[in-house]
């Protein structure tokens, strides 16, 4: 039992810190594939310090082979620092910009409604279409982009996620 | 810290190639293997006058792998520089050779200027990009003040660790860029590099505890006490409560070969005995080494009766293949001489091991390791064809080579040299059977390319080791394949006047292959003749300027091996005439287990 449990694939969210050289992303992501480990989204950033980037990894897998992730990482010269917030208590957010057929009022009204319950926004609003802006979790964003499915959504796009860990401790 | 005595800083102006070329100085270079060009022409204009030796090699292939050879036999960084483009393509495979077992290498590349980079520019390539997953870390270099600081952590980061290999790609204008250099600024600044040297002495002491309780304990070793200089604590360890060692491919020399203790290398074709013990073991004590699949076959039927205790210096390696009982993350020597502390203070001594010796003393008599005696007729038709067996299906065809037995001859070649030599191998059957028969009692003294099984290898690695060792005695043994991909290296030999001896088993075949093929493909023998189109090597080897020999017989082996001993002033090629197919045996099959192994 405990070791499906380990067995069992899930989605963790990592933090890597790299110092801000080029090359370090080609490094990184190099890595992933070439021992065949799967990611979700990812993120790259500077952070307070210049010298300090952050990237923000999601992956797909078993504790095991995060664990794999995460000691191949630290062998990367350029990798300062790898958290696994799996366990942590983080706030953690992705943006996502959805065009949404809008050429009828009715339609229009019903929309401006989603928006106002998903706390998104109106960022462009044309003949035809209107672009929704929205931030949050990733089950806010999928919750908000099957309700607009029924609307036509003419393009989207989403960013990678990003986190902070709550409270005083360092991410 | 204010001082008015202090002297003035000595910040001195020099060329970016100059700076280069200081910073090797600084990090004792003494050995240099390269091959010049366009961008590098800057740098080999310092490198005429430098105080350090640079050997011009035939092929940028053979430099990588001289250095390589040369790290190898002396525990020292090696060096290797090649142009932009091609030259440092040609470097790619020696790179990789190095990343695989952890040999610490470091390779200068000339490239493009850095306002002509990603333009496809005349012999531009990207080759810190085609290098990314072989070496340890590479630097582009594209400020020239950077220069000092980038070859002191180039050489700090291939040595220290898990040792590897580490590029460092330079621009020809940083090479001709002015700076200031002042050598006791220069920083290593490396926030991402932590190796672990100590060991957490909780795991330290706990591994020490299975190793008391345990009834069928093995040590199990690979490269890491080699390049960790840990033999001597090894052996101490091994000899103090009489436990039984394996060593690797790459771990041979880490405890005596000749030891009554000690039980071969494990794996593919490795002893049966060793690979019993490994079976029987109640604890299996890994230091340095990484459960590679060519050790452990099916990891699934691997030791199934084993705890382990894992000892690394790279915590990736810990738990990557086995699960360690006994994690322990360190260098080698550190955790060895912290374990032995503390076995000297506990004042504790081994359990009585006599049963399980008893037990490897009997596998030990009933599998000795040992060649196939029956010669073969040759085929009266002597038409050399390799593909003739399977044609014609008379299977004992030597297809009208010799009659001589590789492992014999290494064996003869192991008496007259006490053991004592230095030998680089190449990749094949006769790798395998150095691997066997020529036993070392010493670290550095087995050169092999394991990890990524690099044919072409030891002829250039063996050069390396003999500048590394101009006094000692070098040996490579070497098959009529390999020898064929880096033999333009004799006359790096010839030149320098190296007295290396080298042993080729003459089959005619890509015999490792060939045997593949006999096993598991119906001896359909595809693409793995030699016979035809093969030069005469004694030939090849005098056109070279070296000596050439050839042994046909039995009888003549001793002769020909002394014969070699006595040239000092240049290299020995000598053609061992041998039976065309031998197969090396034991051997596991590729992802089976101990259960399914050959040993006839
Ligand atoms: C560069 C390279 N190419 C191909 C191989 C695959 N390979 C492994 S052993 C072998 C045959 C080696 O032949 P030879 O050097 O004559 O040695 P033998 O096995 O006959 O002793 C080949 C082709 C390899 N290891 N390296
Ligand atoms: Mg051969």
């Amino acid at each position: 039992m405990v070791t499906e449990l380990l067995e069992t694939p899930m989605k963790h969210t990592i933090s890597v810190l790299v110092e801000n050289r080029p090359g370090v992303l080609a490094r990184t992501a190099g890595l992933f594939s070439r021992r065949g480990f799967n990611i979700d989204s990812l993120t790259v950033s500077t952070t307070e310090d210049p010298h300090t980037s952050r990237m923000t990894i999601v992956v797909d897998g078993p504790a095991a082979i995060l664990e794999q992730i995460g000691k191949q990482l630290y062998k990367l010269v350029d990798v300062i620092k790898v958290m696994d917030h799996t366990e942590d208590h983080i706030v953690s957010r992705e943006l996502a910009l959805v065009k949404v057929h809008a050429a009828d009022s009715v339609k229009r009204a019903e929309l401006m409604q989603i928006v106002d319950i998903f706390r998104a926004k109106i960022v462009d609003l044309g003949d035809k279409t209107i672009i929704i802006e929205a931030t949050g979790a990733s089950d806010k964003i999928d919750a908000l982009e099957r309700l607009l499915e029924g609307y036509g959504i003419k393009e989207m796009v989403r960013s990678g996620r990003v986190v902070l860990v709550r409270g005083s401790r360092t991410t | 810290m204010t001082s008015t005595t202090a002297p003035p800083r000595a910040a001195v102006r020099m060329s970016g190639a100059q700076a280069l070329v200081e910073g090797l100085l600084h990090e004792g270079v003494e050995f240099v293997f390269g091959y010049p060009g366009g961008v590098l022409l800057p740098l080999y204009d310092v490198l005429y006058a430098a105080p350090i030796r640079h050997i011009l090699v035939r092929h940028e292939q053979g430099a990588a792998h001289a250095a390589d050879g040369y790290a190898r036999a002396t525990g020292k960084v090696g060096v290797c520089i090649a142009t932009s483009g091609p030259g440092a393509t040609n470097l790619v495979t020696g790179i990789a050779t190095a990343y695989m077992d952890s040999i610490p290498l470091v390779a200068i590349t000339g490239q493009v200027t850095t306002g002509a980079i990603g333009k496809d520019s005349f012999q531009e390539a990207d080759i810190t990009g085609i290098t990314l997953p072989i070496t340890k870390h590479n630097y582009l270099v594209k400020d020239p003040a950077e220069i000092p600081h980038v070859v002191q952590e180039a050489f700090y980061i291939a040595r220290t660790g898990r040792p590897g290999p580490v590029l460092i790609d330079f621009p020809k204008d940083m090479a001709t860029a002015t700076i200031e250099v002042d050598w006791e600024d220069v920083q290593i600044r490396l926030r991402g590099y932590r190796p672990t040297v100590k060991g957490n002495t909780k795991m330290i002491r706990r591994a020490l505890e299975e190793i008391l309780r345990a009834q069928r304990p093995v040590l199990y070793v690979g490269g890491g006490i080699i390049r960790a200089n840990a033999a001597p604590e090894l052996t101490y360890l091994a000899r103090a409560l009489g436990i039984p060692v394996t060593a690797t491919l790459m771990g041979k020399g880490a405890f005596p070969e000749t030891d009554a203790l000690y039980l071969g290398v494990p794996g593919m074709h490795g002893t049966a005995y060793a690979n019993y013990a490994l079976d029987a073991a109640d604890l299996i004590i890994c230091i340095g080494a990484r459960f590679d699949d060519r050790v452990t076959g099916d990891v699934s039927r691997f030791a199934p009766n084993a705890r382990i205790v894992h000892v690394d210096v790279d915590p990736a390696e810990v738990g990557k293949v086995m699960h360690a009982d006994v994690p322990v993350v360190g260098d080698a020597k550190h955790v060895l001489v912290e374990l032995l502390a503390e076995l000297a203070e506990s004042g504790e001594r081994a359990r009585d091991l006599a049963a399980w010796h008893a037990q490897i003393a009997g596998w030990k008599a009933a599998h000795p390791l040992k060649w196939s005696t029956d010669s073969r007729s040759a085929c009266a038709s002597q038409c050399g064809r390799a593909e003739r067996p399977a044609r014609c299906g008379a299977t004992a065809c030597t297809g009208g080579k010799g009659t001589l037995k590789p492992p014999a001859i290494i064996s003869a070649i192991w008496t007259a040299t006490g053991g004592k030599a230095i030998v680089a191998t190449d990749v094949g059957q006769h790798q395998m059977w150095a691997m066997q028969y020529y036993l070392v009692d010493d670290p550095h003294h087995f050169v092999s390319s394991s990890g990524l099984g690099t044919m072409g290898f030891g002829l250039p690695a063996a050069i390396g080791a003999q500048f590394g060792n101009p006094e000692h005695e070098v040996w490579c043994i070497t098959g009529d394949g390999s020898i064929q991909m880096n033999i333009q290296e004799l006359a790096t030999a010839v030149i320098h006047r190296l007295p290396i001896k080298i042993a080729l088993m003459d089959n005619g075949f890509l015999g490792m292959v060939r045997q593949w093929q006999k096993m598991f493909y119906d001896m359909r023998y595809s693409q793995v003749g030699l016979n035809v189109g093969t030069p005469d090597f004694v030939k090849l080897a005098e056109a070279y300027g070296a000596v050439g020999l050839r042994v046909l017989d039995d009888a003549e082996v001793p002769a020909a091996i002394a014969e070699a001993r006595r040239v000092t002033d240049r290299p020995v090629l000598i053609d061992f005439v041998c039976e065309m197919e031998d197969d090396v045996l034991p051997m596991i099959p590729a992802g089976q287990s101990v259960a399914d192994m050959i040993l006839e």
